[in-house]
Order: structure tokens, then sequence, then C-alpha cells
């Protein structure tokens, strides 16, 4: 099968969420990745499942899938708040969680 | 060894009425809930509901009860092939239909619910049934207008669900949650008026008396249980508390007799207090403060016959614990014996007729007892039966004299006398009842209790049967005495139509727990005493004549004296002492219906006199035994015409003394317990109860009580309070030391050592916290680089 190509992916994928969280200012920009790295994790999950033919990273993968639909909604609320507070949503400026 | 076989089964169908019998508790139980709930608001105020539940009880209890003779006669007719085979004429061994559902379960041990329908469980659901509803019926009448009217009728039908779900419990803790939920019955039924004090001070008193011996009850299923579980799950595949299993475990010769020995007691000792037997009967007759319909019911008919049938029902376990055949005397004879004369006895010096009543239940009670206890299993139980219908009529029409003749008095002597005349109907089910009751024959006392009497000589027991013959002439005699007293003679009081509203002025002192009358909360009817006595309604008559008509017909159901084939009882209730295949007598699944018949492998064991077959030798391997071989004695007119003999004696005796004592005012009997020192000792030994109240309440209650109070208070001031002072004076110094030593120096070192060290920690982090989502992330993601690094290296 072409598992490795399927990791190869999901590693590319994995790599591209993460730089886009650490670098991207945009806040909605940062949650895309995110999504990019929740399902570059469901390709490895369901590669494996794949090749072990077993039932389990698919049903994890459809976890993951339910988890991600949450995870944006609060997140995008969050932004919104945000932008609704200070006509901006550049992560730079945010700082109020310094201790 | 013909076991192997002869003692083949069959699958035998057991009819839809068998099959749910557990639906005969359920009816009542759920009419119990409606009239709790609605009752107040329907026409009838929920009696109605009482009512229908008890009739649909009954119809169901007589469909199976007439389903289960079906099964026995197809078993006999199925079996005689083979029983010729085996040469013998013994009765095959109709299996009981169980059927039984997971109700709890706790540490690994089911507690199940279901039924067990048998022969004996028959028996009592169709009585309790039927009494049920004709008492319900009659109480329509008899409390019309209480306040607490709709309470009433939800306790008699919960009482009902509780005495019908513990007869048909197939394992002994549902036989316990009938047990209680009766006697939770008993307190409030017997309490109804409970504004007087002495109704509800009675109330407590069978409440607590009785729960003393219900600690035999609990302790008794621990042992059962915790003895024969291993046994019956290997064997039958059932628990220890299963009735079945725990028969057939005391059969079987695997038993310890120690264990069999102090089960058998405990659960007596329970007997004991439910059934009214000596020394706990003292709460019987104080439970007459409950209206009368309750008396009939649950203090005469019913209730009071749960430990007759506990140990009728667990049988086997008594049979072997207590060596029933083997001595001619033991623990449930002697018990049973000592009750049935100090009982009689003391019905002679009562001036309530539902005292009297309640006496000669206590006493008809130990007769069940010495037959059960000597082996006359048969006659016991029919006793039950017959025992059910007079006793309950003659409770009902001490009821009807009160309602309708003596102003709602209870009192012979005050408000009594001549009252056959004015209420003939009363009178003439009161003396049929009372004939029935003293054994004349051919009415139905005569067919039990002379079977029990007859038995129990047969048996080895004879100095009981001396002991039943001078209960049968005591009977005669107290039940002559209160006849007179009630229906002929003078009229006093009440009775001749006088109208008196305190009835309670001219009672005595020195028994404050005795009430003469019925103190009924209502006002509907005191028209009562302005036009004098006068014969009761149809309501509560008509309850009188069929169970007068059935106390005259119900012995013909086993009549010994007219051949083997009038004995219908002993037949269709009476479990056949066989060998069974373990295996094919027990359910495969949960709430399965067993439909088996096995029957005996071999010829013994049929007539008594073989001393051989179940209970004598141990059952062969992979069969059990469910029933010990009872022997019947055979019925001889000698015997018969003695007992009869007394009881005339006794019936003539105390007849004439009644009318010379209390119509004649003969000189020679009037005052003599005045002259006579002797005379006048024994009547005040009677009149107080051979002192056991004042053992009890005095002695036993204070030399217990009083000496455990003032030790818990000496231990309280000496003992406790001076630990308590010392442990202060020694905490306090320890703490002393504790304070300078360790807690300055050790604990609060370390913590300002501890606080030094996060203030640190905290000042050299803190850069990192910047605030900065990106920032934190690429934290997160550095933190999970390591971690895979870590991984990989720890797993290559």
């Amino acid at each position: 099968m072409l598992t490795v190509q399927f990791l190869l992916l999901a590693a590319i994928l994995f790599a591209i969420g993460v730089y886009g969280v650490l670098a991207r200012k945009n806040a909605v920009m940062v949650l895309m990745s995110i999504e990019l790295i929740l399902n570059a994790v469901n390709l490895n999950l369901i590669a494996f499942a794949n090749r072990l033919q077993s039932i389990d990273g698919n049903t994890f993968a459809l976890y993951v899938i339910a988890i991600a639909a949450a995870e944006v909604g609060v997140g995008l609320a969050m932004v919104l708040l945000i932008f609704r507070n200070r006509r901006s949503i550049a992560l730079d400026e945010l700082s109020e969680m310094k201790g | 060894m013909l076991a192997a076989e002869a003692s083949h089964s069959v699958s035998q169908s057991a009819g839809w009425f068998l099959e749910n019998a557990w639906l005969i508790p359920i009816i009542p139980a759920v009419a119990f809930a409606l009239i709790i709930f609605f009752g107040k608001k329907l026409p009838m105020k929920g009696s109605e509901l009482g009512v229908a539940s008890m009739i649909g009880s009954l119809i169901l209890a007589l469909g199976a009860a007439y389903q289960w003779i079906q099964r026995v006669d197809g078993a006999a007719g199925h079996s005689a092939a083979s029983l010729m085979k085996a040469g013998g004429e013994s009765s095959p061994f109709v299996g009981p239909v169980i059927r039984e559902w997971t109700w709890w379960q706790s540490g690994g041990v089911e507690f199940g619910i279901g039924q067990h329908i048998d022969g004996l469980a028959l028996t009592l659901l169709v009585v309790v049934a039927f009494i049920s509803s004709l008492v319900q019926i009659y109480s329509l009448e008899y409390l019309r207008g209480d306040r607490r009217y709709t309470h009433f009728f939800a306790a008699l039908t919960l009482f009902s669900a509780g005495m019908l779900s513990m007869v048909l419990a197939p394992n002994m803790v549902q036989l316990i949650l009938g047990w209680e939920i009766m006697g939770l019955c008993s307190f409030m039924l017997i309490g109804h008026w409970w504004e007087d004090q002495a109704n509800a001070r009675a109330a407590l008193k069978a409440f607590f008396t009785v729960r003393v011996g219900d600690v035999g009850l609990l302790v008794g299923t621990g042992i059962l249980f915790f003895s024969a579980n291993a046994w019956t799950q290997q064997n039958l595949g059932v628990s220890g508390f299963n009735i079945s299993g725990l028969s057939a475990w005391a059969m079987s010769g695997d038993a310890s007799q120690s264990a069999l020995t102090w089960g058998a007691v405990a659960l007596f000792i329970a007997c004991i207090g439910k059934s009214g037997q000596f020394p706990l009967h003292t709460w019987l007759p104080d439970a007459m403060a409950g209206p009368t319909p309750v008396s009939s019911l649950l203090h005469s008919s019913t209730m009071v016959v749960a430990g007759v049938f506990l140990v009728a029902r667990v049988y086997p376990v008594f049979w072997e614990g207590l060596e029933i055949t083997g001595t001619n005397i033991n623990f449930i004879a002697l018990i049973g014996g000592i009750t049935i004369v100090i009982a009689a006895l003391l019905a002679f010096v009562q001036h309530d007729i539902k005292k009297v009543l309640a006496y000669s239940t206590v006493s008809q009670l130990g007769y069940m007892m010495l037959g059960l206890g000597a082996g006359a299993w048969l006659p016991a139980v029919f006793h039950i039966f017959t025992h059910a219908f007079f006793k309950a009529c003659l409770f009902l029409a001490a009821g009807s004299v009160s309602h309708s003749g003596s102003h709602h008095s209870f009192d012979m002597k005050k408000d009594m006398g001549g009252l056959a005349k004015k209420m003939p109907l009363t009178a003439t089910t009161w003396i049929v009842s009372t004939l029935a009751l003293a054994g004349v024959f051919p009415l139905s006392g005569f067919f039990s209790k002379d079977e029990i009497i007859d038995n129990v000589g047969h048996n080895g027991y004879q100095a009981f049967m001396i002991v039943g013959l001078c209960g049968a002439f005591l009977t005669a005699a107290y039940m002559a005495r209160a006849t007179y007293l009630t229906f002929f003679g003078e009229a006093r009081g009440a009775a001749a139509g006088e109208h008196h509203d305190e009835h309670a002025t001219g009672h005595d002192d020195d028994h404050a727990d005795d009430h003469g009358h019925d103190v009924h909360g209502h006002d509907a009817h005191d028209d009562h005493g302005a036009h004098g006595p006068h014969e009761s309604p149809k309501l509560i008559t008509i309850p009188l004549v069929i169970l007068a008509s059935l106390a005259i017909v119900a012995g013909l159901a086993n009549a010994t004296p007219f051949g083997s084939s009038w004995e219908r009882f002993k037949k269709y209730v009476e479990p056949s002492p066989a060998y069974v295949a373990a295996e094919s007598t027990m359910a495969s699944g949960p709430g399965e219906a067993i439909t088996v018949v096995g029957w005996p492998s071999a010829s013994e064991g049929g007539e008594g006199e073989a001393k051989a077959g179940c209970s004598y030798e141990t059952p062969p391997v992979g069969e059990v035994c469910y029933f010990p071989a009872v022997s019947h004695a055979k019925f001889k007119w000698s015997k018969g015409l003695l007992s009869l003999g007394i009881v005339a004696v006794g019936l003539v005796s105390s007849w004439v003394f009644s009318v010379q004592y209390y119509t004649r005012r003969n000189r020679r009997l009037v005052g003599l317990t005045e002259r006579s020192r002797v005379l006048r000792g024994g009547y005040l030994f009677l009149w107080n109860k051979y002192y056991l109240d004042v053992l009890y309440e005095k002695f036993i209650v204070r030399a217990v009580a009083y000496p455990i109070a003032r030790a818990a208070n000496w231990f309280n001031q000496n003992v406790i309070d001076g630990v308590v002072n010392a442990s202060a004076r020694i905490s306090r110094r320890v703490a002393g030391w504790v304070y300078r030593n360790i807690d300055q120096r050790v604990v609060d070192g370390a913590v300002n050592t501890s606080g030094a060290a996060a203030r640190g920690t905290g000042g050299a982090l803190r850069p990192i916290q910047s605030g900065k989502v990106n920032q934190y992330g690429a934290l997160l993601f550095a933190a999970a680089a390591i971690g895979a690094l870590v991984l990989v290296i720890i797993n290559t």
C-alpha cells in the first residue's frame, strides 16, 4: 500500500500547519493551521488503520473530526469577540496574558 | 438399583393460572397504590378498589387451585403404569410451579423474586384471598363514616398483598419481605384509632413483641443460607435462600446437624412471635384494640398463621433439625402444647368478647404448632384451612354484635346477654362457628383438630395427645361460656336498650390496656342506642352466612373418617416423599416455569409405617427429597368418640355452670373466688395473664434496660469522661512540645524554604510568560518534539 506516501503527505501537512501556527499573525490563519495539523494526524491514523486492517484508527479519526469542528466553533467565536473589542485580530498585539 | 430407570420425569403443562400466579399479590399491591393516591377522590372513597382487587386475586387463586388439582390428577394417571412396574403405590411427586427472576444482586449473591406454587401455597392463597374479600365487604358497612376510611382500606389491601407474596415466595428473601409488610400493616391497623392512648400502645406492643421474634427470622435465614448455599448451588443450581433448595438440602443427609438445629430454632423463634406462641403471645390479645374486621382478618385467620406457614413451608429443616420423628418431645411441640393450655385457661377470665376469641386463636395456633412439631403436617395445615373460616366468622359475629347489638361495646358482662332473639342470624352463625371450633361432628373443626390430636399420639407424642384433649375440653368450655354470656340469659346494659355514652367510666384501672369497646371515629349512627339492639345490615350478615356455611362443610375436604377417597387435602396438598432426580426439578432459566413431575424410584415410603424412604434413608446419588415421609394415623371411631365425649362434657358443664352462675346466681358458686384462697389465687393469676406482662415490663425491660442505662451512665461518667479528660491533659502537653519544637522549627522552616524556592523559580521562569500566543505555540511544539525524540530513543 501507499502507507509511506500517506505518512509523508501527513508530515508535510503537519509541518505547514506548525509553520502557520508559529509564524502567522492573523488569528484566523492560525486556526486554519491548527485544522491542517489535526487533519495531518487524521491522515496518519487512517493510514495506519488501513495498514493494520483495524477499525480503531478510523473510529478515532471520526472523533478527531468531531472535536475539530467544536474547536473551530469555539475558536472563531473567540476571534469574533476579540475583533469586536479591539477592531483587530492581529495576535502580536494581544499580550494581556503576560505574567 | 431401580433408580436409574424408574426415576424419570416428564414435562407437564402447568396452565396459565399456575404459571402466572405471581399476579395474585400484584393486583392488591397496585390497588394499594391507587387507593393511597386517588382513593379519596373516588365515589366510594377507595373501598371499591380494595374489594375489586381482592376478588380479582381470589379468582386467580381459584383458577390456579383448579389447575393444580388437574395437574395432580394428570400426574397420578400418567404415572400409574410406571408405578405398576415399580410395584409401589406411593403417589407421584408433583413438582411445584416455580418461576424466579433476579430481584437484585449483591456481592455475587442473587436475590430472586417470583413464585413457588404447590398445594400448601395454594391453600393459603385461596384462604387469604377469600377471607380478605369477605372482610373488606364487611368493612364497607362496619367502618362506614370512619374518619380514616380510605386509609383503612389501603392498609387492608397492602396487608393482603404482603401476605399473598409471602405465601408464594420461592425463597426466604421474598418471604421475609412479605412477613415484614404484614408486620407493618398489623401495626397500622391495630393503631387505626390511635387517638385513644390504649390503641396506640397496643399497636406498639404488637410491633415490638413481634420484632423480638423477627430477629430469629433473619438469624435463621442467615444460618441456613451460609450452610446450604454451597450444596444447593452445586446440586440444584439455586441459592441457599431457595425454599426447594433448603428442603432438599435438609433432607440430603449432607447437611450439618448443628446448622439445621440452630437454623430451625432461630426460625421457630420468629414463628413464636408472629403466631402468638407462648411466651410471646401477649401481643395478640392486646391487638384486639384494632377494628373488628382487622382482628378477624389479621389476628385470627391469616396473618398469625404466617408462623405456622413458615414451619410448614420449610418443614424438612424443622423435621431434620429438631428430629421430629426420633423423639417424643421437641421445641415446637413443647411450645405448642404449653400455648394450647395457658391460652385456653386465660379465655375463661375475660370480659371482652374479642379477647376470648383472641386467646382462643392463640390456643388454636398452639394446636397447629403442636401438630407440626409432632410430625402431623397435614392435619396442621388442614387446621389452618378450617380455622380460618370459623374463627373469621366468630370475630365478624362479635363485630356484628357490637355494631348493632351492644352499641360498640365488647364487654360481655356489661353490655350483652339475650341477644339471640334480637339478632337471630348473627347468633346462628356464631353458634355454628362455636361448635365448629369446639370440634363437634360433623363440623369442620372436628376433622382438623381431631386429626391433629390423633396423629400426635400416633407419632409417639402421647403426653401431648393428653394436652390436646385437655385443650379440646377447655375450648368447648370457654366458648360455651362466651356464647351464654353474649346471646342468652338476661339482657344487660346496651343490649337491654340502655343508652350510655361513657362506656369507659366503669372500667377497672388495673388493666389499663384492656378496652371494652371500639371507640369509633364516626358519628353517623349514634342513633342505635335509641331503638335498642337489632339485626345487622346485609353487608355484615352475608359474609357471616358464607363463612358459617364454610365452617360447616370445609371439614369434608379431608374427612378421614369417611375413607381415603375423602382425603382430598392429603392428595392435593401434601407433597410426596419421593426421590426425584435433581437435575429435572430446577428451572433452566430465570422466569421459566418448571413443569416437571417426577415419581418415586422405589416403592418404599408410601405408608408411613414402613420406616423407609425420604427422611429415613439418605437419597441416592443425583436424587433429592423435598418432603419427609410423614406417617398418618388411621382414623378409629373409638378415638373420635373419646374426644367428642370430652367436647360434650366441656360444653354441657360450662353451660350449666354459666346458667347457675350468671343467671340463677347460685349461692354456692357466686363469690367462690372471694371465699376460697386457692381459687382466688388462681383467678388473680389468670386475671393478670400469668404476670407475663408484668414480667416483661417490670422485670425484663427493667432488668435489662435499667442496669444497662445505669452502667452506661457510670461508664460515661467515670471511664469515658476520665479517658477524655486524661487524653485532653496529655494532648495539651504533647501539643506544647510539638508547637515549640516541630511546628516552629521543622514545619515553619520547611514552609519558608519552599516559599523562597518557589519565588526564585518563578522569577527565573517569568520571561517565558510573554503573553504572545505564537510563542506559547512554539514552546508547545518544542516540548512535543522533545517528547517524541525521547520516545524514539527509548523505543530503539
